[in-house]
């Protein structure tokens, strides 16, 4: 029986399956959609909060770190609340959608991109700030500054929250539904299948996220070291 | 361009966490030369030229520029180790006029003229943490030429570079100088001193115990202070009296 379904497997990635083909598009959609949000959120949120000092910024700081571990099924449940029928977004039509599921993985991975941000220019800034401030550089401008310098640096945070979000079920099933060609995405496919009994169609599944991953890390260490080579 | 002076600092304070940084430190620089901040580590030197910068802020006390605002004087501080970005050396350059927010052209010529004016005008585009200690050195003086400062602020500029590199930061201080930019000097290497600077004040526990002209304060200190800070910073005056009274038949 192994035999087989490992056949079927590869069977499956060798001729490109559809389904599979489908499933991938979809969860990169959502995920690549919810990175970017969120970096562009949480790029900045964190450069400004690691510059800056303000009354409550070490509470922020923590509220970030602890939020970096949000239950992603507890995102889905208060995604869910808000998008439902009787919610404050309700009227918006979104529950059992990519876009409620691109909604809920930004939240998702908005802290974390915030809370690894933070700490990388934090130490940018021990290493430039005073030169950047005796230059009167606004807080915006410094903001700006570090974040291009540790664009580099920055790469991880934006891995960790790829890998976050390609790889979490718990809050894409709760607000897509896990709707067959609409909302199912690998990570929610691969449990399904696995309860069904569809092996050969979980386990290609769970070898494009894995390649995924893999090719994605490989990529961005790639940039890294080529950055260090340049520009030192 | 000596609308900056008098520099008047009254009663300078700096208390961080309560410990005594500066301690009402009073200087007036008057020469339009080079000044020299001189003194043990931990005197206060680095703290005096980050407050007249504007980088720090003192607890008490204040500092004047002639009949000007602290905030209408152009000024630049080039520290030790200079701040470098992940990016060529142009594009550090150009860091410093990014509050100017001048066109992309003005920033490119004014730019080009400040690495000329080091000697760096070839090698724009390579990456500025590639440069030797020195060359990075000179790369921080083209950022503080690219600004025309009225008044320069060079804190321990050479103090990890060989003799040729110290010769052409050297060079290159006393032509801003001479182009009528006020610069005060934070230095350890007293021949540095002794070659460079008018003036001299020297700071000790946070206060300015001596102020004169460079020559005097090398060859005859006043000050207590001033006395074993020199002799203790130039062994070498020992070694070569020693070898003289020695070679003397």
């Amino acid at each position: 029986m192994m035999q087989a379904t490992v056949a079927e497997t590869f069977a499956k990635l060798w001729t490109l399956d559809k389904e599979v083909l489908a499933i991938a598009w979809l969860s990169l959609r959502v995920s690549i959609s919810a990175v970017v949000l969120g970096s562009a959120i949480g790029i900045p949120a964190g450069a400004v909060v690691a510059i800056t000092t303000f009354p409550g910024r070490n509470g922020v700081t923590a509220v970030l770190n602890a939020f970096m571990g949000l239950p992603a099924v507890v995102v889905g449940l208060v995604v869910y609340l808000l998008l439902s029928r009787s919610g404050p977004l309700g009227t918006l039509g979104l529950l059992f959608t990519p876009t409620a599921m691109i909604f809920a993985q930004t939240i998702l991975v908005t802290p974390l991109i915030a809370a690894l941000t933070r700490q990388m220019i934090e130490d940018a800034d021990r290493e430039l700030g005073e030169q950047l401030r005796s230059m009167r550089l606004s807080v915006g401008q410094r903001a700006r500054t570090l974040v291009v310098d540790a664009r580099f640096s920055l790469v991880v945070a934006v891995l960790a929250a790829f890998g976050r979000a390609v790889s979490e079920v718990g809050a894409v099933l709760v607000v897509g539904g896990n709707i067959d060609g609409h909302t199912r995405t690998m990570t929610t496919a691969i449990s399904l299948e696995t309860q069904k009994g569809d092996l050969p169609l979980a386990l290609s599944l769970g070898l494009v996220l894995m390649a995924l991953v893999i090719v994605v890390n490989a990529l961005a260490s790639l940039l890294r070291s080529y950055a260090m080579r340049t520009y030192g | 361009m000596t609308a900056v002076l008098p520099i008047t600092v009254r009663d300078l304070s700096f208390r961080p966490g309560g410990r005594i940084v500066l301690d009402r430190l009073d200087a007036t620089i008057t020469s339009a030369g080079i000044t020299a901040l001189i003194g043990p580590n931990g005197a206060g030197k680095s703290v005096t030229l980050r407050i007249i910068d504007g980088l720090l802020q003192p607890d008490d006390g204040t500092i004047r520029f002639g009949n000007r605002l602290p905030q209408d004087v152009r000024r630049a501080l080039v520290f030790q180790r200079p701040g470098l970005l992940r990016a060529s050396i142009a594009r550090n350059v150009a860091l410093a006029l990014v509050p100017w927010k001048l066109s992309r052209q003005a920033i490119a010529e004014r730019v080009d003229q400040a690495l000329v004016a080091v000697g760096l005008a070839h090698r724009a585009d390579e990456a500025a943490r590639r440069l030797s200690g020195g060359e990075q050195q000179r790369l921080a003086l083209a950022r503080a030429w690219v600004t025309e400062p009225e008044l320069l602020l060079l804190d321990e500029p050479t103090a990890s570079l060989d003799p040729g590199a110290t010769e052409e930061i050297e060079r290159l201080i006393v032509r801003m100088a001479r182009n009528g930019t006020k610069v005060v000097l934070v230095s350890h290497n007293l021949g540095q001193v002794a070659r460079l600077a008018e003036d001299i004040i020297v700071i000790s526990r946070g206060q300015a115990v001596e102020h004169g002209p460079a020559r005097r304060i090398l060859s005859a200190p006043r000050s207590a202070e001033a006395q074993a800070y020199i002799k203790g910073e130039l062994p070498w005056i020992a070694f070569s009296e020693t070898r003289t009274a020695c070679s003397q038949p």
